[in-house]
């Protein structure tokens, strides 16, 4: 039975900035393999959701479990909840891959550097046996001949591809995409697509945040489409949009395609 | 130009030069030492532990060196309380005093210099090691003091050599390091423009030296910015 456990389980997420609620009750829930994009206007909230996820944002109210374990919260003075356990909150982190819209690399550290980072200081692997994995990676993504590399030396979309790697090398329960995609040139963005397109098809846990509607729709194995912190509409891609429920999200894909 | 003079006087106001270096090199590692906790603090959320540390830094950055230096050598001595403590064969010897006020400005500086550089890092860069797991000690160790001092690495070359030139100060507590030595030799020949020409020079070789390993030594650790 433990297989039909849930990658993750999100209950209830609310999340204030001040008297703003921009996130008014999401909860979610990805099976193991699941792919699911999160699509929505720009203020949807979407970002803010999966920055929930991790606790990079600390959500104001909501339960998250990942791999079946709830995520300890407690609430901080300022009202927003934020980790009781030090401890489990890296632990799960390490777990959850995390690639962000401006990839974020470290700019002081080569890309062998960057990707054995992770494995060596948060996991406590040895140096060779991170090296080998991170080797097998950048081959993967195809950036074993930039190894050393610093990040400023490379295009964007080879940034992103890197930063790909560096999540994967933590061997994660769980991929956490915010905008891969939306910093890049237009011409760059599809070596990165089809770097995420390979890994859904290899059967990972994926969250996409993303404008791409074309990867939403072929890509993806779920559809979130979020307006004003609220779900308002969720399927396959071929219902969410074929057969849009809302008129906003008829609207909407009125708009992007 | 009396150039004998300036031959005799050159073993002199080299000692002075090797107590000029002596100093600089042990304050500025001191105030190193003591600038990285003091730069964490004051980039800290927490108001208290961001602005405790300003006691310090606005005492030494907001008053002159001669004053500084002034207080504890000649001012620390006003307290029986002092002369009676264990500290008192430290702060009597003004080679001591003037390294512990070197080190404490310098480094109230530097801390400046470094919380400037870590608050410059790129929050992205912080947030990935967030992401990643890493633990709060992890995160300053690998991420944010290695990339603060790669940022810092400009400015704080300067101050160096500023703390260079402002140990010249070590004369007026007695100290022969290369202006006291450099006074003393001209209390007995009376060549004062001789004897400062060449301390002049001596001051200039030791910058450009040091700008020289400074200059290999940040090519090596900015060789990441393209």
């Amino acid at each position: 039975m433990s297989n039909e456990t849930p990658a993750l389980e999100v209950t209830d997420i609310h999340k204030y900035f001040g008297d703003l609620e921009v996130l008014k009750g999401i909860s979610l829930t990805a099976q193991y393999g699941d792919v699911i994009s999160i699509i929505g206007s720009s203020g949807s909230g979407k970002s803010t959701f999966l920055r929930c996820l991790n606790l990079l944002e600390r959500p104001t109210q909501g339960s998250i479990r990942i791999a079946g374990e709830e995520m300890k919260l407690r609430r901080d003075k300022d009202g927003q909840l934020g980790a009781a356990d030090k401890k489990q909150i890296t632990r799960l982190r390490a777990e959850i891959g995390f690639v962000f819209q401006s990839f974020n690399l470290w700019a002081h550290m080569d890309l062998m550097e960057n990707i054995i980072e992770g494995p060596m200081k948060v996991k406590g692997i040895s140096k060779k046996a991170a090296t080998e994995k991170a080797a097998e990676l950048l081959n993967k993504v195809g950036l074993y001949d930039r190894k050393t590399h610093y990040p400023s030396q490379l295009s964007g979309g080879q940034q992103q591809r890197a930063a790909i790697a560096r999540a994967l090398a933590m061997e994660p329960e769980l991929l956490l995409f915010d905008e891969p995609t939306s910093a890049l040139d237009p011409e760059l963005v599809g070596e990165v697509l089809k770097v995420m397109q390979m890994l859904a098809e290899e059967g990972r846990t994926m969250l996409v945040v993303t404008h791409e509607m074309g990867f939403a729709r072929e890509v993806s194995s779920h559809v979130m489409y979020l307006h004003q912190g609220q779900v308002e509409e969720f399927g396959p891609p071929k219902d969410v949009f074929e057969n849009p429920k809302s008129e906003r999200m008829k609207q909407f894909i009125s708009t992007e395609l | 130009m009396n150039w004998e003079e300036i031959f005799l006087a050159l073993p002199k106001l080299l000692d002075g030069a090797l107590l000029t270096l002596e100093l600089v090199i042990i304050s500025c590692i001191v105030g190193f030492v003591i600038a990285i906790p003091i730069a964490l603090m004051r980039s800290s959320q927490n108001w208290w532990i961001r602005n405790i540390p300003l006691i310090y830094t606005f005492f030494f950055r907001g008053t002159p060196l001669l004053v500084q230096l002034f207080l504890f050598y000649y001012g620390a001595a006003q307290f029986d309380a002092v002369r009676d403590s264990f500290l008192w064969p430290v702060l009597r010897e003004a080679y001591w005093c003037a390294l512990i006020v070197f080190a404490l400005n310098t480094g109230a500086y530097t801390a400046e210099i470094f919380r400037g550089a870590i608050q410059s890092i790129p929050h992205g860069e912080i947030e990935a090691g967030i992401a990643i797991g890493m633990t709060k000690m992890t995160l300053y160790r690998r991420i944010v003091i290695p990339r603060a001092l790669r940022i810092a690495m400009p400015s704080y070359g300067n101050e160096i050599i500023l703390m260079l030139k402002s140990s010249a100060l070590a004369y007026t507590i007695t100290l022969f390091d290369l202006t006291g030595m450099t006074r003393t030799i001209i209390a007995r020949n009376y060549l004062a423009i001789e004897m400062y020409f060449t301390a002049g020079v001596i001051y200039l070789l030791l910058t450009f030296l040091f700008i020289q390993v400074w200059m290999r030594l940040e090519k090596r650790m900015l060789r990441f910015q393209a």
